[in-house]
């Protein structure tokens, strides 16, 4: 075996590498750049190798670079991650040229794998299912029909120089195949000038699913079942899971088989994934292959048993596979969160900073039988750089059912604090709660269907929001009690705290009874229904933990102006817990719009303008940076305060401006 | 004797109902409370003790005698905050406007002696009109009583007010000498001479809310400490405040049960400090993570936010902070932020409430509307506060002490107790590059000369260790561990005696 291996990445994959690689007894190397001096890979190494500044062009793609720090520090085998230089052709061949071992498949499958028409080709030669359609010359509509009848409908008729949505027509039948074609071809010509058109298989209710391979160097090849990442906002996958809720034991089968058929004929070895599509009635089409390991490779591991890096790096070092296929069973379900420092309320722009509190869930068996693990390249009071990708962390739950592996994915999420920056937990959970995920009718158009005006916030259902209006309660009795033993009190005089109270959120009250006992409180509602609070929780704690009527909650509460602000299931709450005469004077209160706030940037002190982030007429969200003023020699961002549009820019940069000079203008 | 009996309390119901129903309708159709109401909100349940309910006024000019509602105007009494005794007044608006009159002037000063004699805090909540001008001077001598007791009582005993309404004319100027002004956002405004004098004096045309509401006083005046959304609020924030501090002067600031690790070490702290100087970072996050369950009671947040002033607890006992604030103007201290600090430091040390001092200060704010505005004097102030304060002081410098401005953020000279400096302190005459450019001017010329000069002062000067060779510093700390070095030095300082020498009182410059 290797004795040290370098590892060509950076944040939690790098981290996650280096985790198998410490448990196979292997030295690791991790590098960095100027911007990961601290990083949480370059602590867990145990060498690390300065490589550049910030830009990953500067430093984690210069392939230069990596190979000083392999002379540098002897490693004897590089694992890429995924990303960077990881499906890089030239790379290995470097590696391969100095007798550096790549821990994934030889160059040539890189190669023929990385052009997608290539990759259909071959695909097709190895009996793979590919998206039927004719790339041809088409004459006329007559033959436009033809080739429609032949592939099925419905099909997709695309101007070869199309984007955008420009000449493309989707036809049902043979009727709108002729029109289609008819207006395709004119709109192509037009638009641009070159009116050929092709005709493909529309997918109808796709689903993105992928099939996990893994191959040694003596010819074996397994499948390690499937992922399905229909999950995706714009591209970019948010939520999958193994096995897929969609698939059926002949399709897995198939789909695996055919997967593995590919991987032999290019000669294929160590873990790729082999992408298709799926349509409504379990038709899968060749996407494409990725010859590396993937972001979501985490679930496959927990379904399967197989830790799927060591695997890579015994495949790189000549090892054949230790298991068949028939040793390859799913074992229960697994769910991945991808944890974006993206800001959901703000349209998932990305938010950078300092982590000014981290506290990820416990890994490990969870108290009912589940499953947490978290990939992380982050810590607290870490920092998240702009010059790379905006992922925190891959929260994954297992369970034994798919509802299980959901459930523990709630409280997991519920559990997970991160706060200083802006990210999509929220968003993640709001997902978890969605009836059509939790049913798993799913669809690549999941996000875009379901949330189409972007993420809002979550408004708990009914039942949820007497569970927490219950802890809430109990919770702030326990409070207020502490207010009462505070030093100098007249004795014989104390306060007493009261059982009555009414708790106010998400713009409804619940009027409650508590009754307190040694092992935690009864809730009484004014229905006369009654809910049990047990909970350790203390003033003070970010986290609490409750069960409610046996049931595990877990709620993220802070002290806000006059209450508390309560956060969990996606839902971002204010509470309040008012005694019944509080809560009767504060029915008296206005309700007061928010105030409109100006449409004017005002320059918060004197300085000068060293940035302007926008222009006049850029839309902006929420929290965007708009300039950057200079003052004191220290560098001030100035950020939206709500979205908006830009009318006009006063300022310029180099400019000083004074306290309150206009520095823009909103619409 | 039955009939007797039921007086008192048909008696005691007119009163309670102040300028009858329909007035108090109109008040909250303001979306303002009553003044029972709001004593109500700020007390314990049940601990109100009224007194003076069916005084009534004595004026009998403009057929004034006909009307003598019983109460004239204010609810004065005592009841408890989380049990711990209060006096409060509470004007009501609801009889002759909340105006004040001689009788209603008598009940806020009754209660005031009883408090300065009895050692508890007053609490005001002003909705009032102005003066009973049908009483004349009668009513401006109610004032001055009530101002004569305000003074006696600074630093006495703890005085907050809480404008819930108008308070306008002369009445501003005894919410003015309390320690404390809390302002109603959209219901409460406070001016010396409203829009219409305004307007006829000087040809400003201003409205009552942008002339003195409580975005004015927060932000610009400064003459409020903070603002609420409405009166609920107002008042359950005025009772957490009320939990923070000491009754009297002769009492040390209370102590309750606390749920937190007083040697918690907080990681995340050692990168709190970016590598780049010219970076700002929020000094808030420190004071969170020092403060007992990250409670922090911040005081004029509004207002020169260079400067962070609040109470948190340590053990469960109050201290007060003040911060530099790197995310504005750099944390530097000009007129505005020593001004609101140096007050809060004499609120503390008035009140035996130890200070915490956070320090990232890069020297005071040049500039000639500085200097105009006399810079000099209002800095003044806050190093006098601090030199002067005989309660425990800790310090922490945690990045840039500069200049004079290192001495006066509660530098070892001036008393300080306990001064830490984190690895990444920096405490010097100046920046090294201001510093290069003054020692070497005649190689400015040469960059290459410059850059290693600029290199050496900074090699020599930007750390914590040539003060801490002086024993200026008593200790550098890793920053993770600062909540378990202060929590102990305050500790260790809680029997601390330290008197000044006898005088009348200091001329502190004002």
């Amino acid at each position: 075996m290797f004795k040290k291996i370098l590892i060509a990445n950076r944040g939690e994959i790098a981290c996650r590498v280096i985790k198998s690689a410490r448990k196979m007894g292997i030295k690791t190397v991790a590098v960095y750049s100027d911007a990961d001096r601290n990083a949480l890979h370059v602590k867990m190494a145990d060498e690390a190798v300065h490589i550049g500044p910030p830009p990953a062009n500067q430093s984690y793609i210069v392939i230069d670079k990596i190979m000083d720090a392999i002379r540098q520090t002897g490693a004897e085998a590089v694992h890429p991650g995924y990303g960077f230089l990881s499906e890089n052709m030239k790379f290995a061949e470097a590696l391969e040229k100095e007798g550096v071992i790549f821990v994934g498949p030889p160059s040539p499958a890189i190669e023929s794998m990385g052009d997608k028409i290539t990759s259909k080709k071959i695909a097709q030669e190895a009996g793979v299912s590919t998206v039927p359609g004719y790339m041809g010359l088409i004459a006329d509509a007559e033959e436009a029909v033809k080739i429609s009848d032949e592939i099925g409908y419905p099909v997709m008729i695309k101007a070869s120089a199309g984007g955008g949505g420009k000449g493309m027509r989707i036809a049902w039948n043979a009727q709108e195949a002729r029109e289609g074609f008819e207006s395709s071809k004119n709109e192509a010509a037009n638009s641009f000038g070159d009116d050929r058109i092709f005709i493909e298989k529309f997918v109808t209710q796709p689903r993105h699913i992928e099939i996990q391979v893994l191959a040694d160097k003596h010819g074996n090849c397994v499948y390690l079942h499937e992922r399905e990442c229909s999950i995706q906002r714009r591209n970019q996958k948010v939520i999958e899971e193994a096995p897929s809720p969609f698939l059926d034991e002949a399709t897995r089968k198939a789909m695996g088989e055919q997967a593995c058929a590919l991987a032999k004929a290019v000669g294929y070895t160590s873990a790729g994934t082999v992408e298709f599509i799926v349509d409504g009635n379990r038709n899968f089409y060749f996407l494409e292959m990725n010859t590396r390991l993937q972001v979501e490779h985490p679930v496959t591991e927990l379904i399967t048993g197989v830790d799927l890096v060591e695997q890579m790096i015994r495949v790189a070092n000549g090892e054949p596979l230790p298991f068949k296929q028939e040793d390859l069973k799913i074992n229960g379900w697994a769910m991945e969160s991808r944890l974006y420092a993206e800001d959901p309320y703000r349209n998932f722009l990305p938010s950078i900073g300092r982590l000014t509190r981290y506290r990820p869930p416990v890994e490990g068996t969870t108290q009912h039988g589940g499953i947490v693990r978290n990939d992380t390249g982050v810590y607290e009071g870490g920092e998240i750089s702009m010059y790379y990708d905006p992922m925190i962390a891959k929260l994954c739950t297992w369970g034994p059912t798919r509802a299980a592996a959901i459930e523990e994915m709630r409280l997991a999420l519920d559990t997970f604090e991160v706060e200083g920056i802006g990210h999509n937990l929220p968003f993640c959970a709001a997902v978890m709660d969605h009836p059509k995920f939790v049913s798993g009718d799913i669809t690549t158009a999941f996000i875009a269907e379901e949330f189409p005006e972007g993420f809002n916030g979550v408004a708990l259902p009914g039942a949820m929001l007497r569970k927490v209006a219950a802890a809430a309660a109990a919770m702030n009795r326990v409070a207020e009690i502490r207010r009462a033993r505070v030093s100098g009190r007249m004795d014989n005089h104390e306060r007493k705290v009261g059982d009555d109270w009414v708790v106010v959120l998400q713009g409804e009250e619940f009027p409650v009874a508590i009754r307190a006992d040694r092992g935690g409180a009864t809730v009484a509602f004014a229905d006369g229904a009654a809910m049990r609070v047990e909970s350790d929780w203390t003033p003070g704690q970010t986290l609490a933990r409750i069960l409610v009527d046996g049931q595990p909650l877990v709620l993220k509460v802070e002290r806000a102006t006059g209450g508390y602000r309560v956060r969990l299931r996606g839902a971002d709450l204010k509470v309040h817990v008012r005694s019944p005469r509080q809560a009767e004077l504060a029915r008296l209160m206005p309700e007061k719009l928010p105030p409109d706030t100006s449409k004017l940037l005002l320059c918060p002190m004197p300085g000068l303008i060293v940035k302007l982030a926008v222009e006049e007429g850029d839309e902006v969200f929420e929290g965007q940076a708009l300039c950057t003023v200079e003052a004191m020699k220290m560098e001030n961002i100035l950020r939206a305060e709500k979205k908006g549009v830009i009318k006009k820019i006063n300022a310029s940069v180099g400019g000083s401006m004074a306290v309150d000079d206009v520095i823009m203008e909103f619409e | 004797m039955k009939d007797i009996l039921k007086e008192l309390e048909s008696r005691r119901e007119t009163a309670r109902l102040g300028g009858g129903q329909r007035r108090i309708d109109a008040q909250h159709a303001k979306g303002k409370l009553t003044a029972r109401e709001r004593i109500e909100l700020l007390l314990d349940e049940g601990s109100f003790e009224e007194f003076d309910m069916f005084v009534a006024h004595r004026c009998t000019d403009f057929g004034m005698q006909q009307d003598r509602p019983a109460g004239d105007g204010v609810v004065t009494g005592w009841g408890t905050v989380n049990g711990r005794m209060v006096y409060v007044f509470s004007q009501d608006f609801t009889v002759f406007g909340g105006s004040l009159s001689e009788t209603h002037a008598q009940k806020i000063c009754k209660i005031m002696d009883m408090a300065i004699q009895n050692g508890a805090p007053v609490i005001g909540l002003n909705d009032s009109g102005g003066a009973r001008i049908q009483e004349g001077v009668a009513s401006l001598a109610g004032y001055a009583d009530v101002f004569q007791r305000n003074i006696m009582a600074s630093g006495v005993v703890p005085q907050i007010s809480v404008i819930m309404g108008p308070c306008a004319g002369g009445a501003v100027y005894s919410p003015a000498m309390t320690d404390f002004i809390f302002m109603v956002r959209d219901s409460s405004y406070m001016f010396v001479t409203g829009p219409d004098v305004v307007k006829t004096v000087t040809n400003e045309i201003v409205t009552a809310e942008e002339l003195g509401g409580a975005s004015t006083h927060t932000k610009k005046s400064s003459v409020a400490d903070g603002s609420f959304e409405n009166d609920v609020e107002a008042l359950i924030e005025v009772r957490r405040l009320i939990d923070f501090l000491p009754l009297n002067n002769r009492e040390k600031p209370p102590v309750r049960p606390f749920f937190d690790e007083p040697g918690r070490i907080e990681d995340s702290l050692d990168t709190l400090i970016p590598d780049n100087p010219n970076t700002p970072y929020d000094m808030k996050e420190l004071i969170l993570k020092i403060a007992d369950e990250g409670d922090f009671y911040e005081i004029q947040q509004d207002f020169a936010k260079n400067i962070i002033t609040g109470f948190i607890r340590l053990e469960g006992q109050t201290v007060g902070v003040v911060a530099n604030q790197p995310m504005v103007l750099a944390g530097c201290l000009d007129i505005d932020s020593s001004r609101k600090a140096a007050r809060f430091v004499r609120f503390c040390d008035a009140f035996e409430i130890p200070i915490l001092t956070l320090v990232d200060v890069p020297g005071f704010l040049p500039g000639t509307g500085q200097e105009y505005g006399g810079v000099i004097k209002h800095g003044a102030k806050l190093l006098f506060a601090y030199g002067e304060a005989t309660v425990p002081k800790v310090t922490v410098i945690t990045r840039k002490a500069y200049g004079g401005a290192y001495d006066v953020m509660a530098s070892k000279h001036l008393r300080g107790d306990f001064n830490y400096a984190w690895p990444t302190a920096e405490i010097a005459v100046m920046g090294a590059k201001g510093a290069v450019e003054i020692l070497y001017r005649s190689e400015l010329g040469d960059k290459e000369k410059i850059a290693a000069r600029t290199k050496d002062y900074e090699d020599r000067f930007a750390n914590p260790f040539v003060a801490a060779e002086k024993g200026f510093i008593d200790e550098v700390i890793q920053p993770r561990s600062t909540r378990r070095r202060v929590s102990r030095a305050f500790a260790s300082l809680r029997n601390k005696k330290l008197t000044n020498p006898w005088k009348k009182h200091d001329n502190i410059p004002l």
